[in-house]
């Protein structure tokens, strides 16, 4: 038995082979959907249960799969593993530690919509786990668990591995979908939304990792003890991905709802030598800043609660700043990464980051004046609301929320100031 | 005489069988993971084989290659160090194990070392924030993470390859 619902490897030596993942309730829940439920009812399930997709948008999920139309057929599944976002590596561990549950997941989504083939796209730089991934994958068809006429019913399902090669912008669905089909990874213009026209126009879901991995558990005990994690309108455990100025870095399962300050303090282990907290990013680097104070700390982490920092939970990857940090520096950073990822489809996008990473290379270089911390402003909030997908919006947010609440680091590096 | 598919018949049978046979296409990415493995970049024959299969322009998978970081046009150290600096990594000493690493080696970013083997590369995020300082290998057909690093584990790392290096290079001969 193990404390945990999702990390359960920690418990379980082993848990990545076939014959351990058995012993201890593996693909009981796989079995119990083929031969026991109407695609249906799983859908009402996950629609109870109240899971939202833990990739970073928290959309239902149950919602997400009764979008897919029952008059246009194939339908297609896939998995998002493209984990990419900087924070951000629990999709990681679970694949490495735990791939039997995240492949069960997969299965019972592709039941639910009642695909045949369904999609794992990983980040090209998960090449040791797509090779992890595929034996289980063919274990999985030896067993009898994958392929034609499942539990000799009319179910039939295979499982494909998708790598990338090294692009953050493959996250996006769209984006992902198409780099599936071999063309460019970048954002398609919805609507058509893929619940309709997804893989090759196909009804398509795209689920993140981790929220598949919560389905089989979900399918063997219910919504209810679902419900009995989390808060009212976040249910469940969530993997917290812990990085930055702490002491213990690491994922942490916790259920939804958790205050920053257990997370950062006790389980974390606090700021190293004793230095003062500065400001937490809990969507990785597509975070807005939340000035890290007393009510912010005591903030229980779940979607709404975050979104009332004026802050977005997203993937829930913590990434704590102390006093040593400069905000400046910290634009710096994750400005040069969204430049990199753009994908240069759209203007405001491939521009904007262009001249906010210029900007700030000047700020930073100490050759700015205050003037130019002025329009580094102006041109984050022009990008805001008039980019394709949400990758300029990221952008922008590290960038606009540093400039608010911690203008004086920009300021300290005008007028020929260095460190 | 398509080259890639009399080296890899199998292989290549295998990718397409995971996608309609209708959207051939789809195995693009998988082809030119498959082509670089083994010179350690696409080559223009490789590029004109792999648009034969999939039914697409040479250009068009050129464009591919170019989009995504982990294909290369060139050949351009037979091991790509990829250190990741990105801010969480950074702020766990990244960016000053990167430069250390490079004076030790004796090279810039980018460069490759004098005997061709190596090239380290700043790549973006990896996945690895909690355990920095990190990298990534890449080469070989094979791409390996280095975690909780120090300037002296990554050059004993590098050692390790070139001692592989070698003694392939003595299995050839």
């Amino acid at each position: 038995m193990s404390e945990y619902i999702l990390l359960r490897h920690r418990d379980i030596p082993d848990l990545d082979r076939l014959k351990v993942y058995l012993k201890n309730g593996g693909f009981e829940a796989w079995k119990k959907v083929v031969t026991s439920m109407e695609p249906a009812e799983l859908i009402q399930l996950a629609k109870d249960s109240g899971l939202r997709g833990r990739g970073g948008a928290g959309f239902p999920t149950g919602m997400k799969w009764s979008f897919v139309p029952n008059n246009l057929w194939p339908h297609y599944v896939v998995a998002n593993a493209d984990e990419s976002e900087p924070g951000t590596f629990k999709d990681r561990e679970i694949m490495e530690s735990n791939p039997f549950q995240f492949l069960e997941g997969l299965m019972i989504a592709s039941y639910a919509v009642q695909a045949q083939n369904s999609y794992a796209y990983l980040r090209g730089e998960f090449w040791q786990i797509g090779l992890k991934l595929n034996q289980k994958i063919a274990e999985l068809e030896k067993a009898g668990f994958l392929g034609d006429n499942l539990f000799d019913t009319k179910y039939s399902l295979r499982l494909h591995v998708h790598m990338g090669a090294g692009a953050y912008i493959c996250g996006e669905e769209t984006a992902l979908l198409e780099s599936i089909e071999g063309k460019l990874g970048q954002p398609r213009l919805r609507p058509p939304f893929p619940a309709v026209a997804g893989l090759y126009a196909s009804p398509t879901v795209i689920n993140n990792v981790e929220t598949l991995t919560n389905l089989p558990p979900i399918v063997q005990n219910g919504a209810t003890w679902f419900r009995e994690h989390g808060t009212e309108k976040s249910p469940g455990v969530k993997v917290f991905s812990l990085s930055g100025c702490v002491n213990k870095p690491g994922n942490y399962e916790l259920p939804l709802g958790t205050p920053f300050r257990k997370l950062i303090y006790e389980l974390g282990g606090g700021i190293p030598e004793g230095r003062a907290i500065k400001a937490i990013m809990a969507a990785g680097a597509s975070s807005a800043l939340i000035s890290a104070t007393e009510a912010a700390l005591d903030t229980p982490m779940d979607y709404e609660s975050v979104a009332n920092l004026g802050a977005s939970l997203g993937s829930a990857s913590v990434i704590v700043l102390d006093e040593s940090v400069s905000m400046s520096w910290l634009a710096q950073k994750t400005t040069h990464f969204f430049k990199h990822e753009s994908c240069g489809k759209c203007t405001p996008c491939r521009e904007g980051t262009y001249w906010m990473a210029h900007i700030l290379d000047r700020i930073e270089d100490g050759g700015a004046s205050a003037k130019d911390v002025d329009l580094l402003f102006t041109v984050a909030r022009q990008m805001q609301n008039k980019c394709l997908c949400a990758l300029g919006e990221f952008s922008t947010q590290p960038v606009v929320s540093s400039l608010e609440k911690f203008r004086s680091d920009f300021l300290a590096r005008v007028d020929g100031q260095t460190r | 005489m398509n080259e890639l598919l009399a080296k890899y018949p199998t292989e290549i049978k295998a990718i397409l069988a995971k996608y309609p046979p209708e959207f051939k296409r789809s195995a693009v990415m998988p082809l030119l993971h498959l082509a670089q493995g083994d010179p350690g970049y696409i080559t223009p024959q490789a590029m004109q084989d792999i648009a034969e299969i999939c039914g697409i322009s040479i250009t068009e998978v050129g464009s591919i290659v170019g989009f995504y970081t982990l294909y290369y046009d060139k050949p351009l150290g037979r091991y790509h160090i990829q250190v990741c600096t990105d801010m969480p990594c950074a702020l766990r000493g990244a960016d000053k194990f990167l430069k250390e690493l490079c004076e030790r080696l004796g090279v810039k970013v980018g460069e490759p070392t004098a005997d061709g083997l190596f090239v380290i590369e700043e790549v973006m995020c990896l996945a690895a924030c909690h355990r920095a300082p990190m990298f990534q290998v890449h080469g070989d057909g094979d791409l390996v993470y280095h975690e909780h690093q120090t300037v002296d584990t990554a050059l004993a790392v590098l050692d390790a390859l070139r001692q592989k290096a070698a003694v392939a290079e003595e299995g050839k001969e």
